[in-house]
């Protein structure tokens, strides 16, 4: 670039006018130098981490030094596919990232349409404030309320308590893992749902009712068809974290194990990163082809 | 169902969630300031004492620190490289640009669990030790989109004949860049920064397999509620952690008229 500008007459104002004026006319280059430290950050860091991660799924450690040893071989996968214990953990986290998509999606729905459609400017504003709040308040923090919550003599079981029902033991179950992700995830849900919801023109439906459709009808064959890319897209985020989450299942869970407290501890107990990877890569193929099916729904235009 | 009772019945959900979202950020500052050593609802009595001895317990404050310098570093980095890439993409179509903006939400798309991993075994391969710089070039991974959408969005919004009236006036590049287009992108840009901030001084999970024996906040704070211990001093941290993160990303929303806070990319 500089052997560029150097072959140019030099004008008045010296070498800035020049670059501003070469950029004014090759407008590529302008692109190209800044876009060059973001991309070389993203390639050299981000995407070849990726890559070593697919690759490393392909190599071994030694048993002695824990050490990662460059040995092809597909045992990893081998291990993950024949022995039941991890396709029970696959299988139980894929139906915890499905569970709590549905709840989420059920909880949001209602409560985007009121904001998107119902509420007046003011409460809208109001309400996008609610759910900005908890969607940034911290990660941790919350899943520590819902242990203060949930355990023995916790909030819930005070409250049950004073209404004469039983305790319930919440603490420490897959169920109490459902509540908290449901919880930690919803406001991803909302924000698209309710993005979505306000896109869907007034025209249309007001359309469906002059031909006769009755509110259900409208939701059912207007509203909701039109909504459905916003609650896709509010999917990939409570799906693909679910899917991939460790903390949760480790403080408040029951002991029981997901892909992501499998991968924790392979790296962080047995230091055996060729499994970890291997292992890590089935989220990484789950989420490829939810995002496939997620593009033919159009939810990538709702992003 | 009539009209009404439909609208009463969605007011009626819409304030069930919203206690849902909000009970159990009220019940942490409560516990803050719980006066007993143990963690029981009703809380018996409300005192400052928690308070004090946390904030005189040097490994929180030296965990404070080091999540306020990595936060700082991050915010920094996601700046520049965020910045850069949204002027880049801006006003121009080329081939893969759809690809780079795929390419940018991708860490905060994907499970942290894979970005922690990746980079993990990316310095353990490299024979780069795992350190304070480690989590930083973690967290600026996925810090970098935030600050890229926010002005990217602002730049779009920009009209592009400011500049041209500018330029015509007789402003050079850098007058122009100084008295307009950075007054322009101001808050946006300052949006961006509070939320990477935000976003940096909360994560845990690519800062578990990115830092050595480095303590963050949040790993303090995972490590103390997974042994059972300092459970009270517990309480006090999240409180602080909750308001360090959502102060800046209040002051975003109000920069960019919320839009700008959604953390998902809600509209385009």
């Amino acid at each position: 670039m500089t052997v560029e500008v150097a072959r140019r007459p030099r004008r008045k104002g010296g070498g800035a006018v020049a670059i501003r004026s070469l950029f004014w006319r090759l407008p590529w280059l302008r692109t190209t130098v800044l876009l060059a430290p973001p991309l070389a950050w993203f390639v050299v860091i981000y995407i070849a981490s990726l890559v070593l991660l697919l690759i490393t799924a392909f190599w071994a450690i030694d048993p002695f030094t824990t050490k990662m040893i460059q040995a092809w071989n597909l045992d990893n996968f081998r291990q993950i596919l024949n022995e039941p214990t991890y396709l029970r953990i696959i299988g139980r986290t894929v139906f915890m990232a499905a569970l709590v998509t549905v709840t989420d999606a059920a909880i949001a729905f209602p409560f985007a349409y009121y904001m998107a459609r119902i509420a007046s400017r003011r409460v809208q504003t109001i309400l996008f404030a609610a759910v900005l709040l908890p969607l940034w308040a911290s990660y941790l923090a919350r899943v520590w309320a819902w242990i203060l919550i949930l355990n023995h003599s916790g909030v819930l079981n005070w409250s049950l308590q004073a209404f004469g029902a039983p305790p319930a033991n919440v603490a420490y179950t897959d169920v109490a893992v459902w509540i908290v992700f449901s919880y930690i995830w919803l406001p991803f849900m909302i924000i698209p749902t309710y993005a979505a919801l306000e896109r869907v023109p007034e025209s249309l439906v007001e359309a469906a009712s002059d031909l006769g459709a009755r509110r259900w009808r409208t939701l059912r064959d207007i509203v909701l068809p039109l909504a459905l890319p916003g609650v896709v897209a509010g999917s990939i985020f409570t799906f693909s974290l679910t899917l991939g989450d460790y903390i949760t299942p480790v403080l408040i869970g029951g002991g029981t194990s997901f892909i992501g407290n499998v991968v924790y501890s392979n790296i962080g107990i047995a230091n055996n990163v060729p499994f970890a990877a291997a292992l890590a890569m089935v989220p990484i193929g789950i989420m490829a082809i939810y995002l496939i099916g997620a593009k033919r729904l159009g939810a990538f235009e709702a992003l | 169902m009539s009209e009404t009772l439909t609208r009463f019945a969605l007011r009626a959900w819409v304030a069930l969630v919203l206690l849902f979202l909000f009970i159990p950020i009220v019940v942490i500052f409560l516990y803050a300031f719980n006066s007993s050593k143990i963690e029981a609802w009703p809380i018996e009595g409300f005192s400052m004492r928690w308070i004090n001895v946390t904030l005189s317990d040097a490994e929180v404050v030296s965990a404070i620190r080091l999540s306020v310098e990595v936060a700082l570093v991050t915010t920094l980095l996601a700046l520049i490289l965020g910045s850069c890439a949204a002027f880049a993409i801006h006003r121009t179509t080329f081939f893969g640009r759809d690809a780079i903006n795929f390419l940018l939400v991708l860490p905060l798309a994907l499970p942290g669990i894979i970005t922690g991993v990746a980079l993990h075994a990316f310095f353990d391969y490299s024979g780069i030790l795992l350190s304070v710089a480690t989590i930083v070039v973690g967290h600026t991974t996925f810090c970098i989109v935030v600050v890229y959408n926010n002005v990217l969005a602002r730049l779009r919004r920009t009209q592009g004949s400011l500049i041209e009236a500018a330029m015509d006036l007789g402003a050079n590049g850098f007058q122009t860049f100084k008295d307009i287009t950075l007054p322009l992108l101001s808050t946006a840009i300052i949006a961006g920064a509070m939320l990477a901030f935000a976003l940096s001084f909360d994560e845990i999970i690519v800062t578990t397999f990115t830092a050595g024996a480095q303590n963050t906040l949040p790993i303090w704070i995972f490590a103390q509620i997974r042994n059972g211990q300092r459970l009270p001093e517990v309480n006090v941290v999240v409180s602080l952690v909750i308001l360090v993160t959502i102060i800046p990303v209040l002051i975003a929303a109000r920069l960019t008229g919320g839009g700008g806070a959604s953390r998902v990319p809600a509209a385009k």
